[in-house]
């Protein structure tokens, strides 16, 4: 059963050098406020597996993260509405790994419900096909099924999730408004822990209503955006 | 024609290629023209990878746990349902949408397609367009039919790709264009313009169909 605690707690459960995991899809559905904190705290040598590099015209989001330098390697599916991604990636201070949108749900997806990895035609005969680098260092291979070519995607895994709620109860269950869920689904079953940032709190949800489990959510920490 | 003239002219051809009931996908700029077009008789359901079957228009109150793919405020469609992002992908790569159309900075004589990156300059990152071009039933480019003059419908494209043979029409403001195991079909044509002049514009060889007519207003 998940704990709430305070954002102090939520962000003491990060360590340098973790690798976090980061719902959301550029202005919806991302933990911020978690993020904010966890820029303020300086914690470093991240890597951040994310959609996009956040967008750095909002108050808080990831791109506070990747300007203060406290993101060491980023995979992403898109970079172009922050344009600091692109300029740390070319000079070399920041480490980026792009891949297929598809392809980083189902990696996620896999490393949360205990699959070896997933085989799509998502990437064949481009620059993250046969031979790009994947998870550990691996090169991702092309198989053969039926006669028709896969590639294999390694499944990615996290120290910690940092997902976000509109409404999560005291079980731990939470449920999201919107597309603003995107991510986080996937991204609740594929880590050591998982922190959820809620807009409210409440005693208990209708079980009819719960997107993500209570088994899956470890803390939840008032985002104050009820 | 001036760009916006341009524009219009492609979105409104788009537009013909779809049926009552069609899931459809549409990329950023000039596809999202599209539904503005579309007979009155035919209704689309719109996919947004980022996680609606069903996507509206530009809402009248913004909420901010709804946007579309490039992140602005929308809303959904009566009828429509939000998905996880795995859910939007499967349904995307299960084939379950029945075209996506989007714009492209190469496409070759095979269909290949380039639209993601210009290596040293631009890497926005790929987003959902490799997971659309390798699902959807039908990818179509809508495109403006050279860049500054250039051909960008090429023998073979030299950018890096998105997604290789997967284009099935080119439509641009001067043809109709299909990929076909013979190469690239004109079917259509601008009465604007003449089948040399579209070949002038064109790095590969078209195949002009016995059939060609004129691109309907």
């Amino acid at each position: 059963m998940a704990k709430v605690v305070s954002m102090n707690e939520a962000v003491a459960q990060i360590k340098d050098g973790m690798t976090i995991m980061v719902g959301g899809f550029l202005s919806a559905g991302g933990p911020n406020e978690v993020l904010h904190a966890i820029a303020e705290a300086g914690i470093k040598d991240l890597t951040v597996i994310c959609n996009d590099g956040g967008d750095p015209k909002r108050d808080h989001s990831l791109a506070e993260l990747i300007h203060n330098g406290q993101v060491a390697h980023l995979w992403a599916t898109h970079i172009g509405l922050n344009p600091e991604v692109g300029q740390k990636m070319n000079d070399g201070s920041m480490k980026v790994t792009l891949v297929p949108q598809g392809s980083m749900a189902e990696k996620i997806r896999a490393g949360g419900y205990g699959l070896g990895g997933v085989l799509t035609p998502t990437g064949l005969s481009t620059p993250v096909g046969e031979g790009a680098e994947d998870v550990g260092g691996a090169k991702k291979e092309v198989i053969t099924i039926d006669g028709k070519e896969y590639l294999l995607e390694r499944p990615l895994h996290a120290d910690v999730a940092l997902i976000y709620g509109s409404v999560a109860d005291k079980y731990g269950n939470v449920k999201i408004h919107g597309d603003a869920r995107n991510f986080n689904v996937v991204m609740a079953a594929a880590a050591d822990t998982v922190i959820c940032q809620a807009d409210e709190i409440i005693e208990m949800m209708d079980p009819d209503e719960v997107l993500i489990q209570n088994v899956l959510v470890d803390y939840i920490v008032d985002g104050g955006n009820e | 024609m001036d760009k916006a003239m341009m524009k219009g002219y492609i979105a409104k051809r788009v537009a013909k290629e779809f049926k009552d009931g069609d899931f459809v996908n549409l990329g950023i700029g000039l596809p999202t023209m599209v539904p503005a077009y579309l007979p009155a008789d035919v209704h689309v359901i719109l996919q947004a990878e980022v996680g609606m079957s069903g996507q509206g228009g530009k809402p009248e109150v913004v909420d901010p746990n709804v946007v579309d793919a490039g992140g602005q405020p929308s809303s959904i469609a009566p009828g429509g349902a939000f998905i996880d992002s795995a859910t939007s992908f499967g349904l995307i790569r299960g084939g379950h949408v029945d075209a996506t159309v989007l714009g492209a900075l190469q496409v070759d004589e095979k269909g290949n397609l380039a639209n993601w990156i210009i290596p040293g300059k631009m890497v926005p990152g790929m987003g959902g367009a490799m997971d659309l071009c390798a699902g959807a039933k039908n990818v179509i480019v809508a495109m403006e039919h050279t860049q500054k003059g250039a051909p960008k419908i090429l023998k073979e494209c030299t950018l890096p790709l998105t997604t290789r043979t997967c284009v099935s029409k080119i439509i641009t403001e001067m043809a109709v264009i299909e990929v076909t195991p013979e190469g690239l079909v004109m079917t259509e044509i601008n009465p604007e313009f003449t089948v040399e002049q579209v070949q002038e514009a064109t790095e590969a060889t078209l195949i002009v169909s016995p059939d060609l007519k004129p691109i309907e207003e």
